[in-house]
C-alpha cells in the first residue's frame, strides 16, 4: 500500500492506539494536517500555544498511563515545545512530540522557520529522531512510542521534513518494528542483592520506605503496602509519589522534603534503614547531602541505573522493574511491628498537629491552606484529579489535599514549570472524561498559560480552575521574606479580573474571599456544565511551613508557628532563624544562606527594638 | 580521582558523537580525551573515552553511556590488562647544528621522520600518551613549530575479544521478553 509520509504518520498513530493528539499547525507540518482529515478516529485538539500542547500530552500521559502525543510545526512551533518536553523529561512522563521540519534540501540553509530541533532537544529528550525520507517515518514513530513508554518513561521527539511528509512510499507496519540493539529498558538485579536487601530489612530497627513516582508508573501500590504491612515499616512519599500510597493509610506518614512534614524529616534522619522505591533523592528531598540520613543503610530500587549512587551512596541497589523486585523480596521479609519506632514517630507527629493551620479558628481571613483543605472535604466522595502548578499553592495542595488514589495528583515536580497546570489538566480531562479535574494554580502561573481557556471552551470540556490569588509570586516572596530581608523585588503582581477573564472566554467566573463562601462556590462550580474559573482571593503574605532552607540539614526546619500568628497580618511576622550557620552543598544556596544568617540577626535586633511583645509571641523553634 | 579509560561501541548513525559529547557536558564529566573510529563491524563505531573521575564516578559515566539509545556496549579498561596508544605529529625547528641531535633523539624514542626541509623535521611518534608527552618535552628546547595528538585509543590484551558488540538485533517484542542483566554492579 503506497501512502504519503503524512498518511503514514496518522496510520502509525492509529496503530499505536492514539485517540487524541494536541497540536498547532504551521507551514512545515501542513501536509500532515492535510492528511488528518482522512483519519477522523484520531481527535485533534487545537491548542493556543505549543507549550500547552506538550503539557496537555504530559497531563494525558500522567492521568492515563498511556503515551501522550503533541504535534507542532518547525522553528518557533518546535522551540515553544521545549519547556513542556523538559518538564516531561524531569518527571519521566511518556510523550511523543512530532514536529515538522523544512524540506531536507533546505536543512542547514537557515530557511524560513528552520531550527535544529533535534539539536535543541537532545539533552531534554530520552531520544530523538530527524526523519528525511518517508520510508523511515513508520520505524521512527514505532521506536518513539516504544522508547517513550518502556523502562524509565520519557519524552521522544520525531522531527519530520516537509518533503518526507509529501513523498509517497510503501507502508509496511510489520517491517517497521523497532530495531534498537543498544536500548536496554529492563534490568534484573542478581539474586545475591535481593538476599542482602532482605537481610537489611529483617535486621532493621527503624526502617522507613521512601515512596516515589516509580510506584505509580509500575502500578505497585498494593505490593508496597503489603511489604510495609508485613514488616511494620512506615511509608513517606515524595511530591510525585503522592497518591501512590493512600493518604488515609495508617502506614503513610505524609510527604518528605523541603516542605514535608516535620515528623517525616526527623524520622528520615533517625532511621537506620531507608528503602527507596522509585525515587531519585532529589535535592528538594534530601536537603544537605553531607548530613542526610547518616544513621541509615540504604536500599535503592530504581529502573534507571544512572540514578544509583548519583546523589546518595547506597548499600544495596536493586535495578529493575519495581513489580518484579517487590515480588522477589516479599517472601524473604520477616514479620515485624517496630512498635518503639512507631511510638517515636507518633510523638513527633503530635507536636506538629498543634502547629497545624487546620487547627486555627476561622478568623474571617481566607487562607490558601483552608481553601485547599475545604476543597478536599467537599470533593471527597467524587472521583477527582487535581492538577497543580508550581509554588506555594502546590505545596499546600500536597499538604492539605489528601490523595487516596494513584494518579489523582498531577504536578510538575522536577522542573517546577509554572504554567503547567491548566494545559496539563485539559490533557488529563481528555484521558479521564468521567472524572472531575481540578486545577489548583497561583495567579502568577495561571497568567502564563491562561490562553488555554480558549482550548477548553472550543473543545467544550469542563475543568475547574481554583486560582489561589495572593497578588504575589508567593513562593519567591516567601524566599525573599526569609532569605533576602523582605526585599520584595518583582514579586508583587497584578492580574486581570479573573471573573471577567473567564466570561470573556464565554466561561463561568466566580470570586470567593471568605472562608464561609468556599462551600457554596465549590458547589456552584461542580453544578456548572462548563469550565469554571474561581478567583480565591487569599491572604497575601502567608508562608508554607515547615520549610528546610535550600542546602540545610533535613531536620533543621523552619517550623510552623505554634500560636495563632496566622491571624496577624503577614507583614508583622518576625522569623527566628536556626541559630547554627547553614552548610552549603549547592552553589545557588550560598547567597541565600548568607542572607539567611544575616537575616536572623537583623530580625532579632530590630524585632527586639521595635516591638518586643510581638516578637516574643511569635518565637518558634 | 584517577584516569579511567572507557570503550563504547556505538551505532554509526548521524548525531551519535554529539549525543556522547552532550552527555559528558551536561553531566559535568571531565573528558581527558575522546577518539572515534571504525571497527571490523560495519555500522559500529568505537569510542575511547578517558575521564578523570573517581571509581564511583566511572560507574555513573558507564551507566549514563548505556542509557544512550545508540550505545551498544561499554567496557571499562581501567583495571584490565590493556594497550593504549596514541599518535603524535611533531614539527621541530632545526638548524644545521641541531639537526643531528634531533635525529638522534627521534631514534631514541623509536619515532619516525616523515618530512624534512631546510628548517624543520616532522616526526611521527606513537606510544602511550605519557611517551608522547615526554617526546614533546624533549623536543621543546629545539622549538616546536606545530604539533598534533590523536588522543588515546585502547584495547584489552589477550585473545578474549571484548569487542563482541551484541550482533543480535532485538525487536520490541524479544527485548521485552528477555530482561537481561546489563552486567553493571552498582552497589558499594
Amino acid at each position: 500500500m503506497k501512502l504519503t509520509g503524512a498518511e503514514i504518520i496518522w496510520e502509525c498513530l492509529q496503530k499505536e492506539g492514539v485517540d487524541v493528539v494536541f497540536g498547532y499547525p504551521g507551514g512545515a507540518i501542513l501536509p500532515t494536517y492535510d492528511a488528518m482529515t482522512k483519519y477522523p478516529k484520531v481527535h485533534h485538539v487545537l491548542v493556543r500555544h505549543e507549550q500547552g500542547a506538550t503539557h496537555m500530552a504530559d497531563g494525558y500521559a500522567r492521568a492515563s498511563g498511556k503515551v501522550g502525543v503533541a504535534i507542532a510545526t518547525s522553528g518557533p512551533g518546535a522551540t515553544n515545545m521545549v519547556t513542556g518536553i523538559a518538564t516531561a523529561m524531569m518527571d519521566s512522563s511518556p510523550i511523543v512530540c512530532i514536529t515538522g521540519q523544512v524540506g531536507s534540501k533546505a536543512i542547514g540553509t537557515d530557511a524560513f522557520q528552520e531550527t535544529d530541533v533535534t539539536g535543541v532537544t537532545l539533552p531534554i529528550t530520552k531520544h530523538n529522531y530527524l526523519v528525511t525520507k518517508p520510508g523511515d517515518i513508520a520505524r521512527a514513530i514505532r521506536e518513539a512510542f516504544y522508547i517513550a513508554k518502556s523502562g524509565r518513561p520519557g519524552p521522544v521527539l520525531v522531527d519530520i521534513t516537509k518533503d518526507a511528509q509529501q513523498l509517497t512510499c510503501e507502508f509496511d507496519w510489520e517491517a517497521a518494528a523497532p530495531k534498537l540493539p543498544g536500548y536496554r529498558p529492563n534490568h534484573t538485579a542478581p539474586a545475591s542483592e535481593f538476599a542482602r536487601a532482605a537481610e537489611l530489612i529483617n535486621a532493621a530497627k527503624r526502617p522507613l520506605i521512601l515512596a516515589g513516582q516509580g510506584i505509580l508508573k509500575s502500578g505497585t501500590t498494593n505490593e508496597v503496602l503489603k511489604l510495609a504491612k508485613t514488616a511494620g515499616i512506615p511509608i513517606t512519599t515524595t511530591l510525585l509519589g503522592i497518591g501512590a500510597i493512600p493518604a488515609s493509610s495508617e502506614l503513610n506518614l505524609g510527604m518528605m522534603g523541603m516542605h514535608g512534614e516535620a515528623w517525616v524529616n526527623e524520622a528520615i534522619q533517625k532511621a537506620d534503614l531507608l528503602i527507596a522505591l522509585g525515587m531519585r533523592f532529589d535535592d528538594r528531598v534530601t536537603g544537605n547531602l553531607k548530613t542526610y540520613a547518616l544513621n541509615a543503610k540504604k536500599i535503592h530500587v530504581d529502573i534507571d541505573p544512572t540514578e544509583i549512587n548519583k546523589n546518595v551512596p547506597v548499600d544495596v541497589a536493586l535495578i529493575g522493574d519495581l513489580r518484579e523486585v517487590l515480588a522477589e523480596i516479599q517472601p524473604q521479609v520477616k514479620k515485624a511491628d517496630h512498635a518503639d519506632w512507631w511510638a517515636a514517630i507518633n510523638l513527633a507527629r503530635g507536636d506538629s498537629a498543634v502547629r497545624d493551620i487546620q487547627s486555627l479558628p476561622d478568623s474571617g481571613h481566607l487562607y490558601a491552606a483552608h481553601v485547599i483543605n475545604d476543597l478536599w472535604r467537599l470533593t471527597q466522595k467524587r472521583d477527582t484529579i487535581v492538577v497543580t502548578d508550581v509554588g506555594q499553592h502546590q505545596m499546600w495542595e500536597a499538604q492539605y489535599f489528601r490523595h487516596d488514589k494513584p494518579r489523582s495528583l498531577i504536578t510538575s515536580g522536577g522542573l517546577g514549570t509554572m504554567g503547567f497546570a491548566l494545559p496539563a489538566a485539559i490533557g488529563a480531562k481528555f484521558a479521564c472524561p468521567e472524572k472531575d479535574v481540578w486545577v489548583v494554580v497561583g495567579d502568577g502561573g495561571f497568567q502564563m498559560t491562561s490562553c488555554e481557556l480558549a482550548t477548553a471552551e472550543q473543545e467544550g470540556i469542563k475543568v475547574n480552575v481554583a486560582i489561589i490569588n495572593n497578588a504575589f509570586l508567593g513562593m519567591v516572596r516567601q524566599w525573599q521574606e526569609f532569605f533576602y530581608d523582605k526585599r520584595y523585588a518583582a514579586t508583587p503582581m497584578t492580574g486581570p479580573d479573573f471573573v471577567k477573564l473567564a466570561e470573556a472566554y464565554r466561561l463561568k467566573g466566580l470570586r470567593c474571599n471568605k472562608r464561609s463562601d468556599v462551600k457554596s462556590t465549590v458547589e456552584k462550580t461542580l453544578a456548572a456544565k462548563e469550565t469554571v474559573v474561581i478567583d480565591f482571593v487569599v491572604e497575601k503574605e502567608d508562608s508554607v511551613f515547615p520549610m528546610v532552607p535550600a542546602g540545610a540539614d533535613l531536620d533543621k526546619m523552619i517550623r510552623r508557628p505554634k500560636q495563632d500568628v496566622m491571624l496577624e497580618s503577614g507583614s508583622d511576622k518576625e522569623w527566628e532563624m536556626p541559630g547554627a550557620a547553614l552548610p552549603n552543598v549547592f552553589a545557588e544556596s550560598k547567597a541565600e544562606a548568607k542572607a539567611l544568617n544575616g537575616r536572623g540577626k537583623a530580625a532579632r535586633s530590630s524585632g527586639a527594638a521595635r516591638k518586643a511583645p510581638k516578637a516574643a509571641k511569635s518565637t518558634r523553634r | 580521582m584517577a584516569k579511567h579509560t572507557l570503550i563504547a561501541y556505538v551505532e554509526d548513525v548521524p548525531g551519535v558523537l554529539n549525543r556522547v559529547a552532550s552527555l559528558f557536558r551536561r553531566r559535568n564529566f571531565n573528558i581527558d580525551s575522546l577518539t572515534v573510529g571504525g571497527t571490523d563491524q560495519t555500522g559500529v563505531s568505537r569510542l575511547t573515552v578517558v575521564v578523570e573521575t573517581t571509581e564511583a564516578g566511572a560507574r555513573i559515566v558507564e551507566a549514563n553511556l548505556y542509557k544512550l539509545v545508540n550505545v551498544l556496549r561499554v567496557d571499562d579498561l581501567t583495571h584490565k590488562a590493556s594497550l593504549t596508544r596514541e599518535l603524535g605529529l611533531v614539527k621541530v625547528r632545526v638548524t644545521p647544528e641541531t639537526r643531528a641531535q634531533v635525529l638522534q633523539l627521534v631514534e631514541v624514542f623509536r619515532a619516525r621522520v616523515v618530512d624534512v626541509d631546510e628548517k624543520t623535521i616532522t616526526v611521527e611518534v606513537t606510544g602511550t600518551p605519557e611517551k608522547i608527552v615526554k617526546f614533546e618535552m624533549v623536543m621543546r628546547p629545539y622549538g616546536i613549530a606545530e604539533m598534533v595528538r590523536t588522543g588515546a585509543v585502547s584495547m584489552a590484551r589477550g585473545h578474549e575479544p571484548i569487542s563482541t558488540a551484541s550482533s543480535v538485533i532485538r525487536t520490541a517484542k524479544n527485548a521485552a521478553d528477555s530482561h537481561e542483566h546489563s552486567g553493571i554492579s552498582m552497589s558499594v
